[in-house]
């Protein structure tokens, strides 16, 4: 089936087997591998990806129905010398470890700034659930996100 | 005089994450080589059972399927699986790479399928045919043990995989006759799942030019990969190269080298083209190893003032359906750990490592250590219980003294250093135990469950030495560093560890870039490539640091001795006259001095060479840790229990560890609130569940279910300092320590909670439908 997406900002267009999951779309064909896969049920949250500005879970969403929307990953975050205030976050707090699950908190976390610039740490907690990460017993991702929530008002102040 | 440390102890944020939060950092799934194919594994959908047939042919008419395979196309060429703890006297069975005849767990692999691209090789796996006539599964390791249970392995006399039979011990027998009292438990210590967020992924390829296999893994240890994968295929280790990229999270679970690490590098073999195999998380459920497992039961003997004089107890260890790399010997970790941080005087443990048809059990985050930590701080519940003291006064009254260091327990571990009673202090102080419990008291009164719990505790890392190794292991206990000096001063780090989001690389950096005054931008650190790494062991069992760290320090060592042999020459004087601190080579009374840079340099340019001497900057050193590190702590929290549903809150958690001397305080805390976490994610949800015929009922993450991020608190952090005297670091090791505090702690104050409505004992995982049940069943839910 063909599609038309927008990746990143740049328009793509592809001819994709019905089934194929947005996320192997992304990782495979596109090369945009900062979207891991981590259970293939939704349940962890590692391929969290924004789909027209809305978190979702890219491994149990199928290409095809990305068609005409707005697809944003990690890699459109934020460059070197201009890191998202949330990777800038996840980088002064230590808010990752193996870093595997970190693409996915960060995507999903943003949806919270988005909506919600000064969040408490039930709040920050409350909008990760969704998103398991094994290593840091999440302490440090909710300062990450504390740290950024900061950033980011002091950059609209 | 050594100047003051620039890097070493400061809270310095990763140099590996500016690649991992931009999403550009490669883990293994994220290769992609020319003419890959894809496996899929047929696995066994029964725990027990007798393969029949194997019908592959409408798998192999899918256009763009390359072949499927099964084990009569490896028989007799290749395997069995690796298997390095086998023990003296075990009922070792070799465990095949694809089940040969007979099927032992569910998720067991049958055969492989391997195809053009992912989607079809999963379709034409499930075209594979396999019957197998299905048997009577044993799956609960002490139903295994009863007289006439099924049997997971015909030709065996019975489920014993090996055992430890309990030795005479007359002073044993003698302090359990002159007891006070003796408090008995059985503690089951649930099976877990790892769970690390990257499942396994493997890219084997073959390159048939060169005759090289380079083989991707998403391991622990690369080299005993290599060394594994070498030993299975027949082929020399010179033609193979291991290299673990990004590794997603391991937790012990990516230590052994899998059947499947094997079988991918025979495939592209055969095949001619590079073969990826990536797990799903069902996969990782069903067949990449579990953790803990364990029945403990013990008998402990204390005297009236509350002192606990000796342990007799046994560990039914469940192995699941074969012996992994190292599954087998993880309970004699719990033996050797069993007195914890307590002037014990007598222990005697039996073990018996049972076969069960499930999926092998290996190391886990503590491997052995956190059993025993369990077990003992039970115990310690249960003495204060019975004579009515406060469970922290007990614990007082037995740690072991600061003086009598090194101090070596009856089961012969000897402890390196340890001041248990400041911890104590400092953690009683912080949390205030007193008004806690007093606060406690007036919540119970108004009607709330509330409770505190306690845990003090010493665990094993850093092992060695190496005279514990067997030939099988292929390599000891040490650890390698290799530095490379670039002309400019840079330095190039190499280790034989490899971390997987530890932070050596930032570690190590700090360690190098202090030694030599230079900034952590001149240093690299390398790792998990062994073309690039030539000898190294791994990252397990908190010696990272430890012992990896400690063989960069020797190999800083062997630089500077050189470099102050080019710097005298060029300064006019001999090398033990050189002063070398903070980048600069002095000569005491002269002003002229040398840059680290200047010596960097002028060993390349070497146009001024330096008698008896090589051109050239660089050093390789092994450490052989001479004994192993006792890092410890306490931990401290506070629970309530909602009496409706049973279900917990987690109100306070206080860890007060001391881990000898820190490089980098800020991933100290990452390890310490990581592990308390996992810790806590056994004690409270985590567990891994068959049903009796030996189907997994946890599956995926619906089923198996991890800690997540609103169930905790901000945990409290502090610490002591005790260094080691047996590294130059004085650093102890700190992975660990959360799996191993955290789980008893949380217990504590469960059933702290629950006393006043008579409950005494609960098993874990501490679930709102096992504390609801408990409170039905003491009437006292409304």
């Amino acid at each position: 089936m063909k599609i038309r997406v927008h990746v990143n900002g740049e328009a793509q267009a592809a001819d994709v087997a019905p089934r194929l999951l947005l996320v192997h779309w992304l990782r495979e064909d596109l090369g945009l591998t900062g979207t891991h896969i981590g259970c293939e049920t939704s349940l962890c949250g590692a391929c969290t990806v924004h789909v027209d500005g809305r978190a979702v879970k890219s491994c149990t969403l199928l290409a095809v129905q990305a068609d005409g929307r707005e697809v944003k990953t990690i890699e459109a975050m934020g460059e070197a010398d201009a890191l998202h205030p949330l990777q800038t976050g996840f980088w002064e707090e230590h808010g990752l470890q193996c870093g595997y699950c970190t693409p996915g908190m960060i995507m999903s976390a943003a949806e919270l700034l988005a909506a919600n610039p000064s969040p408490s740490d039930a709040e920050v907690r409350h909008a990760l659930e969704g998103n398991i990460c094994r290593c840091t017993g999440y302490q440090q991702i909710v300062d990450a996100v504390q740290h950024a929530a900061r950033l980011a008002r002091e950059r609209r102040a | 005089m050594p100047v003051k440390p620039v890097h070493v102890g400061q809270r310095i944020k990763r140099r590996e994450d500016p690649r991992l939060i931009r999403g550009l950092a490669t883990y293994t799934d994220d290769l992609k080589l020319h003419g890959m194919l894809h496996a899929a594994f047929v696995r066994s959908p029964y725990a027990a059972g007798r393969i029949t047939g194997l019908d592959a042919r409408r798998a192999l008419a899918r256009p763009g399927v390359a072949g499927v395979f099964s084990s009569d196309e490896l028989r007799g060429r290749v395997g069995p699986a690796p298997c390095t703890a086998i023990l003296p006297g075990m009922n070792h069975v070799p465990y095949p790479l694809l089940a040969d005849g007979r099927v032992l767990y569910v998720g067991q692999p049958v055969a492989v399928v391997v195809a053009r691209d992912r989607y079809l090789a999963r379709d034409a796996a499930l075209d594979v045919e396999v019957e197998i006539e299905d048997r009577l599964a044993v799956v609960d390791p002490e139903a295994a043990l009863a007289a006439g249970a099924p049997k997971v392995y015909e030709e065996l006399a019975s489920n014993v995989c090996w055992h430890q039979p309990p030795e005479p011990n007359p002073r044993l027998d003698e302090l359990f006759a002159k007891a006070d009292g003796v408090v008995r438990l059985r503690l089951v210590n649930q099976r877990v799942a790892p769970v690390p967020m990257e499942g396994r992924a493997i890219v084997a390829h073959w390159e048939e030019g060169p005759q090289k296999l380079t083989l991707w893994s998403s391991t622990q240890t690369p080299h005993g990969a290599k060394q594994q994968v070498a030993m299975c295929l027949g082929l020399p280790e010179l033609r193979i190269r291991v290299i673990a990229p990004e590794v997603g999270g391991g937790f012990g679970c990516k230590i052994p080298t899998y059947a499947e690490e094997c079988l991918l590098p025979w495939l592209s073999r055969r095949l001619r083209k590079p073969v990826k195999w990536t797990e799903t998380r069902t996969e990782n459920l069903l067949a990449t190893t579990h953790g803990r497992g364990h029945v403990e039961t013990v008998e402990a003997a204390y005297t009236k003032d509350g002192r606990v004089t000796a342990l007799r107890a046994r560990t039914i260890a469940d192995v699941g359906a074969f012996a992994s790399m190292l599954g087998a010997a993880i309970p004699t970790f719990t033996h050797l750990l069993a007195c914890g941080p307590y002037a014990i005087q007598a222990v005697s443990w039996e073990i018996v490592d049972v076969y069960t048809n499930t999926m092998a059990t290996e190391a886990y985050r503590g491997a052995g250590r956190p059993e025993a930590a369990y077990v003992i701080e039970r115990v310690m519940d249960e003495v204060a219980r019975a004579l009515r003291l406060d469970r922290v006064e007990v614990r007082r009254r037995n740690l072991l003294a600061k003086d009598v260091f090194p101090y070596t327990t009856p089961t012969g571990a000897t402890y390196d250093s340890g001041d248990y009673e400041a911890a104590v202090s400092k953690a009683l102080a912080r949390f205030d135990w007193e008004r806690s419990l007093a606060e406690r008291d007036r919540r119970r009164a108004a009607g709330e469950l509330v409770g505190v719990g306690v845990a003090t505790f010493t665990e094993i890392c850093g092992l060695g030495p190496s005279t514990g190794a067997s030939a099988l292991d292929r390599r000891g206990t040490w650890e390698s560093a290799e530095l490379r000096v670039e002309p400019t001063g840079a330095v190039c780090v190499m280790t034989g560890v490899s971390p997987h989001g530890q932070g050596q690389e930032t570690a190590f950096a700090q360690l190098v870039a202090d030694a030599f005054g230079i900034g952590l931008d001149e240093v690299t650190v390398l790792h998990g490539d062994t073309d690039v790494v030539t000898h190294g062991v791994g990252t397990f069992g908190s010696r990272g640091l430890v012992v990896g760290g400690t063989a960069v320090a020797m190999a800083i060592d062997k630089l500077v001795a050189k470099a102050k042999k080019i710097a005298a020459h060029g300064l006019g004087t001999t090398p033990d006259r050189i002063d070398f601190s903070g980048g600069f080579f002095t000569r005491p009374g002269a002003e002229v001095r040398l840059s680290w840079g200047d010596v960097a340099l002028a060993a390349h340019l070497w146009n001024d060479p330096v008698p008896g001497e090589e051109p050239g900057l660089e050093a390789v050193a092994r450490f052989e840790p001479p004994g192993t590190t006792f890092p410890f702590g306490v931990h401290l929290c506070r629970v309530s229990i909602d009496r409706d549903t049973g279900e917990i809150a987690l109100e306070r958690f206080l860890s007060v560890d001391d881990v000898g001397n820190v490089v980098n305080p800020l991933l100290a805390d990452g390890q310490r609130l990581g592990g308390i976490v996992q810790g806590l994610g056994q004690a409270w949800c985590e567990q891994v569940r068959y049903d009796e015929s030996g189907q997994l009922l946890t599956a995926t993450l619906m089923d198996y279910a991890m800690p997540r991020a609103a169930m905790f608190p901000r945990i409290e952090l502090d610490m002591t300092c005790t260094p080691s005297p047996l590294n130059p670091l004085g650093a102890k090791g700190i992975g660990e320590l959360g799996t191993i505090g955290a789980t008893p702690c949380f217990v504590s104050a469960v059933l702290d909670a629950l006393a006043p409505c008579g409950v005494t004992h609960l098993d874990m995982p501490l679930t709102p439908e096992r504390v609801w049940r408990a409170l039905r069943d003491a009437g006292t839910s409304r």
